[in-house]
Parts: structure tokens; C-alpha cells; sequence
């Protein structure tokens, strides 16, 4: 019988480089960027690290395939060393082997690194990958981008519950409009620039009925956590433990694009993954025991949306929450996008997830600054990675030991 | 009886107004002006001529067993392939079967007349129950030129075979001389014409006579017999004169479609052809000529079962699905004729694997997904393990044809960062009637137009195009029903 994660593991160092467009850092140095501050954190030595992950997602834009990048740049002691893709729930995936690794027993202190490096593309948004998505998919998928596939969530919700897109995109524009605030209180965030809902909802449109503020910045950066167990974490002299309550991946079968139920205006894989991450963490009603999130808010769409799956929200009620300011910073609900989320940090890919935790790691130890919640104890951080038809959903929940 | 037994048309919904041409073009050649009337019929960016023969073969095998289908001509001066066989991509897409024999008739303006000519005398022997000639073209112009104004975009098919005969084939009569009004040299992307008062007195004026007169003298008919004769000249008041020469009245002949949609290459006479029958009567005899490198001239008498045949788009259904186009410009860029700005995003790999495309070719070019024989379930694509997670049986599909499906509109977008030549690129997901969904492109509509819910049918598009290798890809697109 299995037993779960629950308080098997602890972080006790995580670093986060500075998101936005690094014209001055290649994925190496971003890395090491990353790397230095979670080894600082840790008050370990590099060569105490037993086992490391590595997570990226678009390689062949910056460092190419396998873990070697990071071993070689790190100049790890020939450990063990592997590289996870799982779209945007790479970051997670990476954690978890970390994780999973020390919980295990195998190692006693791993790493987890994720990292992208965007903007060596020399365009705007994620890359084009053509024929290379695959050699049947080049053949018979639509001529797709990434606020396209979300945007029919828009068209789909809207329908579904009788908004007209001009209500939907007033609930979308204070959904940006909250994780920009977040985010101008935040010096490792790309946008650190408040809009207001007139702002997000006359800017141009990018997929109708997304504008430019309905969708996340596309930046460089990466993030990294050390990880141990409780026990070894205590002999490091480490106190107030952050300890791993839940992690959860889901993955779509194929039903939402090929059978006939979904609607298309929810996630199916989110709506697993999280009853499962709190079943994992022994949470009974996550809207009363949840202290803050980070949603992959690659879309305001999708954060809206996610609400309703993390069974936080009533199906058809995200909007009224969050008209309500339910997942603001000081709306006294749960407050969401803390550090500015995706929307205000950008997405490289590999680093989101464990930018998230970075922040949920920030709060549990009051070190989050203006940002700061009053005694936040359980901290969720969701990614989904691919698109609303087919994905892959990772759930992870950190909180203080003991909660 | 062998004969024509059902037709079918295609004329793109775009029609370009030929004073846009004039608007922007007269300062440069004012006399444009003299054939500036009207509008032209041009293909959307992702039609090309093995689209349009296939929308007009769609038509034309519409309530028909396609399972007798045992002969497939594609007659065109553009096809897709030098070396690939085009009616084989048609044949696909129609998913007819694989036991049948396909060409190409291509290289003259009177290849569709040539081969409904073999189509016809192959069902007066042998087995074949039916054959299925499809027509098209679209040709590149150079702006500005009098035949931009001229030429248009179209398609027609007939199925002939030897039951339920709608017109009769009586015979024919074919010239052939090398008479070169224009051509089109190897690798060359535009016509190179001579004189057109040269090609109006000595090509037009005496070949389509000459052949016309051929046909009626061997099967000692007079023009009086005929009650109808159709034949191509772009030319209109030579179209005219024709008639005179040949001793027809005005109530004989057929417009030769300038003010509509300009004349349609080597689908021509058949586009003509088909509009003809779309009003004719039993009994009518009916006179089909071509004019390229000498003329074909055929001869049909209509039968009693024209009366039956289902209803069908054909010429006159294409020609009322019109949505008129004034931008010069957009012409001008969906034919390539300008070179405008696609930024980076545009230079992602574009190659075919071609081991993957004939593994599910099915799927692809014909549009069959699978009908699970455990639980019913039909899905798109069919795969190896049924999605419906109450069967997932494995190995349990077999063929279900999508592409005559109706489907609803379950979500879509318009998105503005995608690559398209005409942004947005419209897409969603649509759900089938009887079962199935799947994601599509949207194309033929506007984004003001699309609603959840909307009735969608589906459409035999160009989906790439790869220009480093020149391959052309094809794939199945949603558009308003």
C-alpha cells in the first residue's frame, strides 16, 4: 500500500536567477546562476549533492539534449545526472525525481534544475517547431500556436455559461491585472509594471479572444531546489523544515480531443491531479486549507479555469471569485500568482515549476518581502503543459513540517 | 448507353472585382479598362487545382456508389507534381479504391476534352463500370496583365459509366495541330503568349469552327439539330463571332462566364458543359469543343433520366456561394505575386516524412478515422486502442470515412501570431454528427462569422506548402456549412 510523499522530503536550499530577456546570459550561466544561490542556501557543498535533474523543454534552442549540460557546466562530480521533458510540467518533473530519489533512500541529497533560455529564438513568443512537432502531427494538426489552443477555452467557457466575450474579458483582464501587481513587488520578475483592466482588455489581440495581457511574458530564467530528507535536513542544522506534502502528475489519454464528453471548458487532467495531490496531502476542503498558489497562468484563461479544477472554485463560479478579488494578495481568500506568476515572470519552460515552489519556499519562511503573507502554511503550485485537448498536469504542494 | 451519368462544379467563393485590378494597375496599362468588367473567380490561399478537382469530384460522385468507380482522369495545366501522380492525390482524397486505373491528362488547354473523350470510348468495351474525369486549373498571371483579367479559378467533373445516363455521348471529333497561341515553358510560372489579334483570327476563329463543323458533318447533323453549343474564347466578342461562323443563334450558345468568373483553363469547356446541363432537358443534343493545340468536339443527347438526378452544387451553387473581393493586394499575395513579410516564425521546418504520410495515408489525404467494433465508437484518427475509456479494446477499428460528416463548432479562435497568409488563422475543435471530433483549420469564413455550435462541413485543402523542396501538403479543413 502506498503511502505517498507526505513530510518524506525537505527543501532546504532553492535559488531563482532573475526572469526576463537575459540578452547577457546563455542557458550555462543561467544555470549557475540558479545553482549558486540554492548551494548558498543549503550551506552545503556542491560535491554533497548525490544525484541531479535537469529539466528543459525547447533543448534544441539552447542546450542541446541529456543532462550533460548541466554536469558539464556545473562541473558536477560524474553523479548522476538526468535530463526530464514534460512540456511545462518539466520543471515539476524534475523536482519530483529529486525528490523521489532522496525518499527513497538512493541518495541522500539531490538537485533539481530547470532552466530556458527563450529568447535566442529571434522572435516573439514560443518556437515554431514546424515538422519537428512530430512527423504526423506536421501532417494533419491545425496551424496552431500556443494562445491560439488556449484561447478556444474562451470561446468554449463563454458559451457554456452565457457570458458574452466582453463580460469574459473584464473577469480575464483582473485575473492579469492581479499578477501584475504581484509581480511589481517582485525584483526577480520580468514585468514589474501595474496595468489596470482598461489596459488588459483594449490591448491587441493575440488569438481571439486573448489579448496581449491575457497571455504570459516569454522570458529567460531557471530555478533550483536542494532536497533531502527531514532527518538528514535536522543533522544540517536546518529548523522550520518545508517538507513535501503532494506531487501529482496527470496526463491526458486522448479523450478530450478524440471522444465525445469533454466540453472543452475545463482541464480533466487538473481535475485528477489536484483530488490526488490532496488526498497525497491530507487536505479535506482545499478552499479553507490552502495558504497561496502559483497556477500556470501561461493564459488568463487557463488561471481562471483552474480554479474551477483545483476544486477551489464552483464550476461556472472562478469568474465571481475572482470579480470578488477571492486570489489577491490582500483579498483574504487564497491568494494566487504571489511572486506574479507566469504572467509577470514569463515561462521558460524547465524553470517555471521550481520558480513557483522557489516562491511558495520564500513564503514558508517569511522571507517573501512586500509580498509576504501573514503565516502561510500549505503552498500549491500547478503546471500544465501542452494544450487544453491533450496535457500534462503536475500538482505539487510544500508546506511546514508537521502542517 | 455510355454517357454522362451525374456532374458536379467547383468555382472558388472569392470573386476578385476586376476594377480593384483596374484601380490599381490603370496608371500602368490603361487599357485593362476594355476587359475590367465583371469579377473573376480566384482561389483562396490554400486552394490550388487538385483542391478545386477534388471539391468538384466531391459534387459530382454526391449520392452516387463510389465503390464503382473504376477509372479516375484529372485533366489540368497546373498540377501540383511534375512527377506524382495528381489524380492519385484526387483519388485519395476521395478514398475510392485502390483497384482503379488514374491519369493525369495535363499540358493543353483541351486535356479535359481529350479525356472525357478516352473516358467515354473506354466504357464502350471492357468492364469498367464507371470513370470519373475531374477538371481544373488555376494559372498564374503576372499583374497587370490581360490575362489576369481574363483567366479565372475553377473546376468541373463528370461521372460517366453505362447506367442511368443523363446525356448520351453520340461521338466526337478531335484536331490536333501545333498551333502555339501561348505555352508554358518547363519550370516557367507564367504563360508566354503571342498576339492576341493573331491568336483571335487564326486560332479561335478558324480551329473551334473547324471542329465544331468536324463533329457535326460526322454524324451528318446540321447546327440546327443541336440545341445547345458550348466552347471556350476569352476573347468575348470573338466568343460571339464563333457562333456567327458556325451558323449558331444567340439562344444556342453559352456565355463564355467572363463577367462571372473568367475562363477556367482546361476546365473550361467542362465548366461550361456542366452548366449546360444544369438546365437542360431530354432530348437536348448538346455540342462541348475545347480550344488548345487543335480542339476537341463532342457530342451528348440528354435523356429522360436527367430529371433524376439529386440535386448538387454544380456550377450554378458555386457561382451563388460568392463573397466578392476588392483587395488587389490580397489576389495578389495569395498567388505569391508579391513577396511580403512572414518575420522568422515562418522559417520552422516544413519537410514530409514520406514513410509517415503512406503509413496513414488514409487518414490523411482521405480523412478516414475508426469505428470501433467492440462498443460502436467512432473516433478520428483510428488507432490502435478505442478511446472510449469503457472499451479501449485494441485492434478492434475499422474504416470510417469523416470527410462527408457534419460537424459543430465546439471551440475556436482567431490567432493573429500564427503564420498564415491570411491572419487570422482560424482553428478549433469540431464535434461530428453520429460521433468523433477532432481539431481542425477553419477556412473559407471569417472570425465575425464562426459561432460555438455553428453547422461545419469539410473541405480538401492545401495545408503547407514547403518551398525548399517543393512539396505540397494536403489535409482536410473545416468551413461553414
Amino acid at each position: 500500500m502506498s503511502t505517498g510523499i507526505k513530510d518524506k522530503v525537505a527543501i532546504i536550499g532553492m535559488g531563482c536567477t532573475k526572469f526576463g530577456e537575459r540578452w547577457d546570459a546563455g542557458a550555462e550561466n543561467l544555470m549557475v546562476e540558479a545553482f549558486e544561490e540554492a548551494v548558498a542556501d543549503a550551506g552545503i557543498e556542491k560535491n554533497q549533492i548525490q544525484a541531479a535533474w535537469l529539466a528543459d523543454c525547447f533543448d534544441e534552442i539552447h542546450l542541446g539534449k541529456s543532462a550533460l549540460p548541466l554536469s558539464l557546466t556545473l562541473r558536477l562530480p560524474n553523479i548522476p545526472a538526468t535530463r526530464v521533458e514534460n512540456f511545462c510540467a518539466s520543471g515539476t518533473e524534475a523536482f519530483r525525481g529529486a525528490v523521489y530519489s532522496v525518499a527513497s533512500g538512493a541518495y541522500d541529497i539531490a538537485l533539481a534544475l530547470g532552466v530556458e533560455k527563450l529568447k535566442d529564438i529571434g522572435y516573439g513568443g514560443l518556437p515554431n517547431s514546424g515538422s519537428n512537432s512530430g512527423s504526423l502531427n506536421w501532417l494533419w494538426m491545425p496551424n496552431m500556436t500556443a494562445p491560439g489552443a488556449f484561447a478556444q477555452l474562451a470561446t468554449a467557457y463563454a458559451a457554456k455559461y452565457k457570458y458574452s466575450i466582453d463580460d469574459l474579458k473584464r473577469v480575464l483582464a483582473h485575473v492579469s491585472v492581479k499578477s501584475h501587481a504581484n509581480g511589481a513587488l517582485n525584483p526577480k520578475a520580468h514585468l514589474r509594471t501595474p496595468i489596470t483592466e482598461d489596459q488588459a482588455i483594449s490591448s491587441p489581440m493575440v488569438a481571439h479572444p486573448l489579448g496581449l495581457y491575457d497571455c504570459c511574458g516569454v522570458s529567460d530564467g531557471a530555478a533550483a531546489a536542494i532536497v533531502t530528507t527531514p532527518e538528514i535536513a535536522k543533522k544540517l542544522g536546518k529548523k522550520d523544515l518545508v517538507t513535501v506534502k503532494a506531487l501529482q502528475i496527470a496526463l491526458s489519454n486522448g479523450e478530450e480531443i478524440q471522444y465525445n464528453e469533454w466540453d472543452g471548458t475545463y482541464f480533466v487532467s487538473t481535475t485528477k491531479a489536484s483530488t490526488a495531490a490532496y488526498r497525497e496531502a491530507g487536505i479535506k476542503d482545499p478552499r479553507k486549507e490552502i495558504s497561496m498558489m502559483e497556477l500556470h497562468d501561461c493564459f488568463s484563461i487557463t488561471e481562471l479555469i483552474t480554479y474551477e479544477d483545483l476544486h477551489i472554485s464552483q464550476r461556472g463560479g472562478a469568474p465571481k471569485d475572482v470579480l470578488d478579488g477571492f486570489f489577491d494578495l490582500r483579498g483574504g481568500g487564497i491568494p494566487a500568482q504571489v511572486d506574479g506568476g507566469l504572467k509577470c515572470f514569463g515561462h521558460p519552460i524547465g524553470a517555471s515549476g521550481l520558480r513557483m515552489l522557489y516562491e511558495m519556499y520564500l513564503q514558508l519562511h517569511g522571507k517573501a518581502d512586500q509580498r509576504q503573507l501573514k503565516d502561510p502554511k500549505l503552498g500549491l503550485t500547478h503546471n500544465l503543459g501542452g494544450f487544453p485537448f491533450m496535457n500534462v498536469v503536475s500538482i505539487a504542494i510544500v508546506g511546514k513540517e508537521g502542517v | 448507353m455510355v454517357g454522362i451519368v451525374s456532374y458536379g462544379g467547383y468555382i472558388p467563393r472569392r470573386r476578385l472585382n476586376r476594377m480593384a485590378i483596374m484601380q490599381e494597375m490603370g496608371w500602368y496599362i490603361p487599357a485593362l479598362m476594355m476587359v475590367a468588367n465583371g469579377e473573376r473567380s480566384m482561389c483562396n490561399w490554400d486552394e490550388d487545382s487538385l483542391t478545386m478537382a477534388v471539391a468538384s469530384a466531391r459534387d459530382c460522385i454526391s449520392g452516387f456508389d463510389k465503390s464503382t468507380i473504376d477509372g479516375l482522369f484529372l485533366a489540368t495545366t497546373t498540377p501540383s507534381f511534375s512527377d506524382r501522380q495528381n489524380a492519385g492525390i484526387v483519388s485519395a482524397a476521395l478514398n475510392l479504391r485502390d483497384d482503379i486505373a488514374t491519369a493525369d491528362v495535363t499540358s493543353s488547354l483541351k486535356s479535359a476534352t481529350t479525356a472525357l473523350i478516352a473516358a467515354l470510348e473506354s466504357l464502350k468495351g471492357g468492364d469498367r463500370r464507371t470513370v470519373l474525369v475531374a477538371a481544373a486549373d488555376h494559372r498564374k498571371t503576372r499583374s497587370a496583365s490581360f490575362y489576369e483579367m481574363w483567366f479565372g479559378d475553377g473546376a468541373a467533373s463528370l461521372l460517366l459509366g453505362r447506367e442511368n445516363v443523363i446525356a448520351e455521348y453520340k461521338g466526337s471529333y478531335s484536331l490536333s495541330v501545333d498551333f502555339v497561341d501561348h505555352y508554358r515553358g518547363q519550370g516557367k510560372a507564367f504563360d508566354y503568349t503571342w498576339e492576341e489579334r493573331w491568336i483571335r483570327d487564326e486560332g479561335y476563329a478558324k480551329i473551334i469552327p473547324q471542329s465544331i463543323n468536324g463533329l457535326l458533318k460526322k454524324y451528318g447533323l446540321g447546327i440546327k439539330d443541336v440545341s445547345k453549343v458550348v466552347y471556350p474564347c476569352f476573347i468575348s466578342r470573338e466568343h460571339k463571332g464563333i457562333a456567327k461562323k458556325i451558323g449558331a443563334s444567340k439562344e444556342q450558345v453559352i456565355d463564355n462566364m467572363h463577367e462571372v468568373t473568367g475562363e477556367t483553363g482546361a476546365a473550361h469547356p467542362l465548366v461550361l458543359l456542366v452548366s449546360v446541363l444544369e438546365q437542360a432537358k431530354p432530348g437536348d443534343r448538346i455540342v462541348v469543343a475545347s480550344f488548345g493545340q487543335g480542339s476537341d468536339a463532342l457530342l451528348f443527347e440528354v435523356t429522360g433520366n436527367i430529371a433524376r438526378l439529386s440535386a448538387r452544387k454544380g456550377i450554378k451553387g458555386s457561382l451563388e456561394n460568392r463573397k466578392e473581393e476588392t483587395s488587389y493586394a490580397k489576389f495578389l499575395k495569395f498567388n505569391e505575386l508579391i513577396e511580403a513579410e512572414t518575420g522568422i516564425r515562418a522559417e520552422a521546418a516544413t519537410q514530409t516524412a514520406l514513410t509517415s504520410l503512406w503509413r496513414n495515408r488514409r487518414m490523411i489525404l482521405g480523412l478516414v478515422g475508426g469505428k470501433c467494433k467492440k462498443c460502436g465508437t467512432v473516433q478520428y484518427p483510428k488507432t490502435d486502442v478505442c478511446v472510449n475509456p469503457k472499451c479501449n479494446a485494441f485492434h478492434a477499428q475499422e474504416d470510417c470515412e469523416f470527410s462527408g460528416r457534419e460537424a459543430k463548432v465546439m471551440s475556436f479562435t482567431g490567432d493573429y501570431l500564427a503564420v498564415s497568409v491570411e491572419p487570422p488563422a482560424i482553428y478549433g475543435m469540431v464535434q461530428f454528427d453520429g460521433g468523433g471530433r477532432t481539431l481542425l483549420d477553419f477556412t473559407d469564413c471569417d472570425l465575425e462569422g464562426i459561432q460555438i455550435g455553428q453547422a461545419m462541413q469539410l473541405s480538401f485543402r492545401k495545408k503547407y506548402y514547403d518551398k525548399e523542396r517543393g512539396f505540397a501538403g494536403y489535409f482536410w479543413k473545416a468551413i461553414p456549412k
